[in-house]
C-alpha cells in the first residue's frame, strides 16, 4: 500500500536535512505506529507524504500503490486515497463544517471521475458518521474548527476521514490535547475504519493511544531515520524506559 | 445573472457551479465580448450643444433641458476630486462620446416584441432574458434544494438608452410605476420634478454634477402608499460602444408604508482603453417604507497589467424622509479598473434605519475606494455597516466611511465592522473611518480586522481534495458570508461565482 524508500528531505528555507533515509512499508489492513522524540522527523514525514510546501525531497521515493506520491499535487494525493489527520486542524471562518465536508467529498469524487454524492445521500451519511463520533448538528453547522475545543477538532478530523474513506490514513499526534474520554471516542472512530483494504500510520509520542488503537507494527524514529522496528511490545518498552535506552542501543 | 439553472445547490461556501464557472472562464472576463450593431453617436466632446442634443433625443420638456444646462454650468466650475486612494491617468472629458444608441432604437419600440433581435440576443447571452418568465433559483443556506420560481422585472439599458422593461403591465396593476427615466420625464413629470435632485443635489460632487447634465437614461420606480411591490425590480446596464461614457440616472420613490427590492447588474466589453461610467442613484423612502437595493458590479476590470477597464464614479444616496423608514444597500463590487463609490443613507426620520453590506474585490491592478456614509439626523436612528474588502494581485482596496450623529439624533446607534482579506503579499488594504458624534446619547462602534488567506488554510483544503481555485473560493466565500446572506437569492448565487472568478489567477 504505502511504500517509502530511502527518503531524504530537507527544509527549503533553512537548508536543514530532516529525513535522512526513511524506509517504510505499510501493507493494506495493517496499522503501523511511529514513535520518537521531538524533532525526530515524524511530523515532517506526514507533511511530505501529503504534499505540504516548504520541503525539498533530496532523494528516495514514496508510492501509494502504483502512484508516485512525490510527483502529485496535494489534492491528487487525496483523491488517490491518502489522508492526513492534522495535529493542528486549521480554522476556516465563515465556511460551514458541512459545506467543507461536502466540497471535499465531491472534489475527490470528481477527480476520480465518479458521480458527485447527492445532497440527500450526503446528509444521510454525514449524520450517521457524526453520531458515532458524538458530533451534534450544531458542530456540523459551525465554521470549520472555529471555536472548537481540542477534542472537537480531533473528532472532526476523524469525521472527515470517515466521510472520505481513504485507503491510507496518517494520524499526526491525534492524541495530543485529548482527555481520556475524547481519546476513547477518537480511537473508536479510528478502529471502526480498520479493514482489510486500508492502511494506517499512527504518529504519536505516547504509548497510551496505542492502548486504544492496537498497532501491528511499531517503529521508533530518531534523527530522521527509523532506528528500530518491532511489535506492540516496543511501544511498552518506550513507555517504561523512555527513548534513551533504545537510542543508545542503536547508536 | 446566470440564474436560470436547473438543480443547483447553493451553500454558504463554494458550490459546484462556482467551481465549474472558474474552470470555464480560465481567468478571462466572462462578459468581455462585444455586440456588433449599428450605432448612432452624438459628436465627441462635451458642450451645451451636446447637452441640448441629449435632451432633444429624449424628447424632453423644456424644464428638463434647463435643469441640465444649469448642471452643466455648475460642472464647468467644479474640480475633479482627488482625495480618494486611487490613481489613474487624467480623463479627457472632450475625448468621449456622451450619447450612443443603437440605430434600431431610433423609433422607440412599443413592446418587447419590436425590440431589435440583436439587442435581445445580447441580454440573453448575458443571462438576462428579456422575456416575462419565471426565474428558477436555488435557495441560499438551506440544506436541501428547493426551486422557488420567482418573477423579476427587468429594465435593460444598453449604452445610452433603455431597450425595454418587462412586466410593466403587471406592475401597473399593483400601482407600481417601473419604466426608464426618459419615459418617466415625459409621462410622470410631476413625480420627477418633485424628487429628481432632491437627494443628490445637482452640485453635490463633480461626477454627480456631470451626470445631471448628460445622463441619458436609467430607471424610474414609484411604489404608491401601502403597496408591497409584487416582484423584484432590476436594471441591467451594458456598456457596448467604444469611447463612450455611460451616465445613468436612477430614481426610486417608496411612498408611505411601501416596500420594494431592487437589483442592479452591470457588464462591459473587454477593451484596451478605459471607459467612464458616472451614475447617480437617488432613493426616497417615506414613512414606514422600506427599500432594499442590491448591486452586483462587474464592469470590465482591465487586464492584469491594468490596461483598459471601466472608471466607475458613482453617487448613490438614500433619504429616509419619514419616520421608521428603512433602507438596505448591498453591493458586490468585483469589476471596474477604478471604483469610487459610497452608497449613503440619510436617516432623517425618527427611528429610521440604514444598513450597508459590501464586498469589494480588487485583483491584479484594480483599485477600489468604497464605503458608505451614515448621516443620523433623526432620533433613535440606527445604522449598520458590514464591509468585506478582498485584495489580491497588486490591487489596492480602501474602505472609506463616515458615521455622523447630529445634535438632534438623540439615542442613535451605529455599528461598523470592516474586515480586510489579503491574498498574496503585493496588494494593499486600507480602512479610513470618519466618525462625528455631536450629541451625548448616541453610540458608535467600530471594529476592524485584517487577515490573510494563509498557506495553512490552503494546504488544509487541498489535502482534503480541493484544488487551489476551489480552496480560495471556499475561504473567500466564507469571509464574505455575512454579506452574501444579505443578498436576494438570485444575486447571492451570481455573487458566489463572481467571487471565485474575480480571484482566478490570484494564487499559485
Amino acid at each position: 500500500m504505502l511504500n517509502i524508500k530511502d527518503l531524504h528531505v530537507k527544509l527549503e528555507e533553512e537548508d536543514k536535512q530532516i529525513l535522512k533515509g526513511v524506509n517504510l512499508e505499510v501493507k493494506a489492513g495493517k496499522v503501523h505506529a511511529i514513535m520518537g522524540p521531538n524533532g525526530s522527523g515524524k511530523s515532517t514525514l506526514s507533511y511530505v507524504l501529503s504534499g505540504r510546501d516548504g520541503y525539498e525531497v533530496t532523494g528516495g521515493s514514496a508510492h501509494l500503490g502504483e502512484d508516485d506520491l512525490l510527483e502529485m499535487e496535494p489534492e491528487e494525493r487525496a483523491a488517490a486515497g491518502l489522508f492526513l489527520a492534522f495535529q493542528y486542524p486549521v480554522e476556516i471562518p465563515g465556511v460551514g463544517n458541512m459545506t467543507f465536508l461536502r466540497t471535499s467529498v465531491n472534489a475527490q469524487r470528481k477527480a476520480r471521475g465518479e458521480e458527485e454524492m447527492s445532497a440527500a445521500d450526503f446528509l444521510k451519511e454525514v449524520r450517521a458518521r457524526a453520531k458515532d463520533l458524538k458530533i451534534d448538528a450544531d458542530m456540523l453547522k459551525r465554521p470549520v474548527n472555529v471555536g472548537f475545543s481540542g477534542g472537537e477538532k480531533k473528532r472532526n478530523e476523524i469525521l472527515q476521514m470517515a466521510m472520505l474513506q481513504p485507503k491510507m490514513c496518517i494520524l499526526d499526534e491525534t492524541d495530543s490535547g485529548l482527555d481520556v474520554d475524547a481519546m476513547k471516542l477518537v480511537s473508536e472512530g479510528v478502529n471502526a475504519l480498520r479493514d482489510a483494504g486500508r492502511g494506517f500510520l499512527v504518529i504519536t509520542h505516547y504509548q497510551r493511544l496505542l492502548d486504544h488503537i492496537k498497532p501491528d507494527v511499531v517503529h521508533i524514529m530518531a534523527d530522521g531515520r527509523i532506528v528500530k522496528t518491532g511489535g506492540p511490545e516496543l511501544a511498552l518498552e518506550v513507555e517504561n524506559n523512555g527513548y534513551a535506552d533504545i537510542l543508545s542501543e542503536v547508536a | 445573472m446566470d440564474n436560470v439553472v436547473d438543480d443547483v445547490m447553493v451553500k454558504e461556501g463554494v458550490d459546484q457551479e462556482t467551481v465549474d464557472a472558474v474552470r470555464e472562464v480560465g481567468g478571462a472576463y466572462k462578459y468581455g465580448w462585444e455586440t456588433e450593431i449599428e450605432m448612432e453617436y452624438a459628436p465627441k466632446g462635451l458642450n451645451t450643444d451636446i447637452v441640448k442634443l441629449i435632451s432633444d433625443k429624449n424628447e424632453e420638456p423644456e424644464w428638463m433641458l434647463e435643469w441640465r444646462l444649469a448642471a452643466y454650468e455648475r460642472w464647468l466650475q467644479k474640480k475633479e476630486p482627488k482625495w480618494a486612494m486611487v490613481d489613474y491617468p487624467e480623463i479627457d472629458f472632450q475625448d468621449q462620446y456622451y450619447y450612443a444608441r443603437p440605430k434600431s432604437m431610433e423609433v422607440k419600440p412599443k413592446s418587447l416584441d419590436e425590440v431589435d433581435p440583436k439587442l435581445l440576443e445580447t441580454y440573453a447571452k448575458l443571462g438576462i432574458p428579456l422575456k416575462e418568465q419565471m426565474l428558477l433559483a436555488g435557495v441560499e443556506g438551506a440544506e436541501e434544494t428547493t426551486g422557488a420560481p420567482r418573477k423579476v422585472a427587468v429594465d435593460a439599458v444598453f449604452d445610452s438608452v433603455s431597450v425595454g422593461t418587462t412586466f410593466k403591465d403587471e406592475l401597473a396593476k399593483a400601482g407600481v410605476i417601473f419604466c426608464s427615466i426618459s419615459e418617466a420625464i415625459k409621462d410622470h413629470p410631476e413625480l420627477v420634478k418633485k424628487y429628481l435632485g432632491s437627494v443628490v443635489p445637482v452640485s453635490d460632487n463633480y461626477y454627480a454634477t456631470l451626470n445631471s447634465a448628460v445622463f441619458s437614461d436609467g430607471s424610474f420606480v414609484y411604489v404608491p402608499p401601502g403597496v408591497r411591490c409584487p416582484m423584484e425590480l432590476s436594471t441591467y446596464f451594458r456598456i457596448n460602444a467604444e469611447n463612450t461614457g455611460q451616465f445613468e440616472r436612477t430614481l426610486i420613490i417608496a411612498d408611505k408604508g411601501s416596500y420594494v427590492s431592487y437589483l442592479e447588474g452591470c457588464t462591459a466589453p473587454q477593451r484596451d482603453i478605459a471607459q467612464l461610467h458616472a451614475a447617480v442613484v437617488e432613493i426616497i423612502i417615506e414613512e414606514d417604507a422600506e427599500v432594499k437595493y442590491s448591486t452586483v458590479q462587474n464592469w470590465y476590470p482591465g487586464d492584469e497589467n491594468g490596461k483598459g477597464g471601466i472608471y466607475n464614479f458613482v453617487t448613490k444616496r438614500a433619504d429616509c424622509r419619514g419616520d421608521r423608514a428603512k433602507v438596505m444597500w448591498t453591493q458586490v463590487e468585483t469589476g471596474s479598473a477604478v471604483t469610487w463609490k459610497y452608497p449613503s443613507c440619510i436617516l432623517r426620520g425618527d427611528d429610521s434605519q440604514g444598513e450597508f453590506y459590501s464586498i469589494a474585490i480588487a485583483n491584479n491592478m484594480q483599485q477600489a475606494d468604497t464605503g458608505t456614509k451614515m448621516i443620523h439626523l433623526g432620533k433613535n436612528t440606527k445604522s449598520r455597516i458590514v464591509s468585506k474588502g478582498i485584495s489580491a494581485g497588486k490591487a489596492q482596496n480602501t474602505y472609506r466611511g463616515l458615521v455622523s450623529m447630529h445634535p438632534k439624533a438623540k439615542s442613535s446607534r451605529n455599528y461598523t465592522q470592516c474586515d480586510s482579506l489579503l491574498i498574496g503579499d503585493k496588494c494593499g488594504a486600507h480602512t479610513v473611518p470618519y466618525i462625528e458624534v455631536k450629541n451625548n446619547s448616541s453610540r458608535v462602534e467600530h471594529e476592524a480586522t485584517t487577515s490573510k488567506v494563509d498557506d495553512d488554510q490552503m494546504f488544509y483544503c487541498r489535502s482534503r481534495g480541493m484544488d487551489e481555485e476551489e480552496a480560495v473560493a471556499l475561504v473567500v466565500n466564507g469571509f464574505c458570508k455575512d454579506v452574501l446572506q444579505a443578498l436576494p437569492m438570485e444575486f447571492a448565487m451570481e455573487a458566489q461565482q463572481l467571487v471565485a472568478i474575480s480571484l482566478e489567477g490570484s494564487v499559485g
